[in-house]
């Protein structure tokens, strides 16, 4: 599994933090993705396709 | 066509096409429709008011997936076609291009749309906004440098307003509530709202209803108010509310009202289910029927559906914290819970005088919703108090209501 994020797409939401913390943070002044980990261990990938289904800017992908 | 019946989505927006994705995510090959009846492959909306209608993004970054992603779902996509009816004891929706499709399982997901002023739908400049088509016509309004008047204030509105003051738009929201922007977050926040929109040049009238439209030539000049004011506009937007898109099942059983009202599992018949801004839930944890028109519960909702089409007979509620958010000038403004019907108002961090803040809202005692201004770290904290609905007493104790 591969992630990537799209930081100009982004609208600060979190539900990638919620669904995949060890993937997933957020910047401290605009709430923007930080990607923590594009190429997650497999115990992961289900937070990892959790946060890029529920992302309500649709800025996460992940390729598998 | 006489394949095996499948999975029927009807609406191909955020929710339709997450129930899609979370079908074949999770192992179910059997057929798929998704019908829409925009003739375009799903886009997303919240950007429409935002960046789209600013002009600072291209159309092509609104769609929702690649069209090799959508491919690879395997679907039947009928797009340009609307749902015309459905008909429960044989399983079968009717199209508008006069074909049948018949399910195992339907997904309403046909949203909302915007509530009109009477008699102004062939009136030229006044708009309404909820598609592409929409927001591209505001768009070239906008360039015009318009004096527009905004006739309700709510968050499109309020964010519209924003867009187009920035596009040197002239700028005049019009509510008929006392207090706009407060129906949502409550008077504090309200307040701070408008503040901010006066600073910005926006004049607000409120506490008075819109009683017509001026026209002349078939275009529209201005809004006459009911204290007989007329304010003069060049482009006029409708931004009071929605309507849930439910006429096409009149006369199936399936029971609607405000939406299609569904049980707890998100079910609103046997075989039927519904996602996203037309659905009325029943959830267990706030212990209310809701309908949340928002981007992120569309997506969740839909994910819940497709899971529990996919459970049988051991579905699982769905209980979510919804999220909203919105953008007016520099504030960002998140909601977690929901706020309306709160009784009590408590700032948690920052303040409203900084407008970064963290607000609790409560109901009965217990978090019932958390308001971040321009604060996101907080925010989180005190969204984990909503989810478990605290007992608000120790907050209060340790800070007193700004």
């Amino acid at each position: 599994m591969h992630i990537t994020v799209d930081e100009t797409k982004c609208c600060a939401a979190g539900q990638c933090v919620f669904a995949a913390p060890d993937i997933f943070d957020q910047r401290e002044d605009d709430g923007i993705v930080i990607l923590l980990n594009a190429d997650p261990p497999e115990d992961q990938w289900e937070g990892a396709r959790q946060a890029a289904a529920v992302c309500p800017a649709v800025a996460i992908e992940v390729q598998e | 066509m006489t394949a095996d019946a499948g999975v029927v989505v009807v609406g191909a927006s955020a929710a339709g096409l997450s129930v899609t994705e979370t079908l074949r995510r999770d192992g179910f090959d059997g057929p798929i429709t998704l019908i829409g009846d925009e003739n375009q492959p799903p886009y997303d909306r919240p950007p429409l008011s935002k960046e789209v209608l600013a002009g600072t993004w291209p159309e092509d970054k609104l769609k929702l997936r690649e069209a090799d992603s959508i491919a690879a779902l395997n679907l039947d996509l009928r797009l340009g076609v609307r749902a015309d009816s459905v008909d429960t004891a044989s399983r079968a929706v009717t199209l508008s291009d006069g074909s049948q499709v018949r399910y195992r399982d339907l997904v309403i997901a046909t949203g909302v749309r915007p509530r009109r002023l009477p008699g102004t739908d062939a009136v030229a400049g006044v708009h309404v906004l909820r598609t592409l088509d929409d927001a591209r016509r505001l768009r070239t309004e906008l360039a015009r440098h318009p004096r527009l008047v905004i006739v309700g204030a709510g968050f499109l509105g309020a964010e519209v307003a924003s867009v187009a003051r920035a596009a040197g738009a002239t700028v005049t929201l019009v509510s008929d509530v006392d207090a706009p922007l407060s129906d949502v977050l409550g008077n504090e926040l309200g307040r701070l709202l408008v503040d901010v929109h006066v600073e910005h040049g926006v004049q607000i009238h409120t506490g008075v209803r819109v009683v017509g439209i001026a026209t002349e030539d078939g275009r529209a000049t201005g809004v006459h108010l009911a204290d007989g004011t007329t304010l003069a506009a060049d482009a006029v937007l409708v931004a009071i509310g929605s309507i849930p898109n439910t006429e096409w099942l009149a006369g199936s059983g399936i029971p609607t009202g405000d939406g299609v009202l569904c049980d707890e599992y998100c079910r609103a018949a046997p075989g039927v289910w519904a996602a996203g801004d037309v659905a009325s839930w029943h959830h267990v944890d706030i212990g209310e029927r809701i309908r949340v028109e928002h981007r992120t519960n569309a997506a969740e909702q839909g994910l819940a559906v497709a899971r529990n089409i996919l459970a049988g007979s051991s579905p699982a509620p769905f209980v979510p914290v919804p999220y909203i958010w919105s953008d007016q000038y520099d504030l960002k403004i998140q909601i977690y819970g929901l706020p309306r019907g709160a009784d009590s108002f408590t700032v948690t961090d920052g303040s409203v005088g900084d407008r970064e803040l963290v607000a609790v809202y409560g109901k009965g005692g217990r978090a019932r919703a958390a308001v971040g201004i321009n604060m996101i770290r907080p925010l989180r904290t005190a969204r984990a108090l909503v989810a478990a609905q605290t007992d608000l007493t120790s907050i209060r104790n340790e800070r007193v209501t700004a």
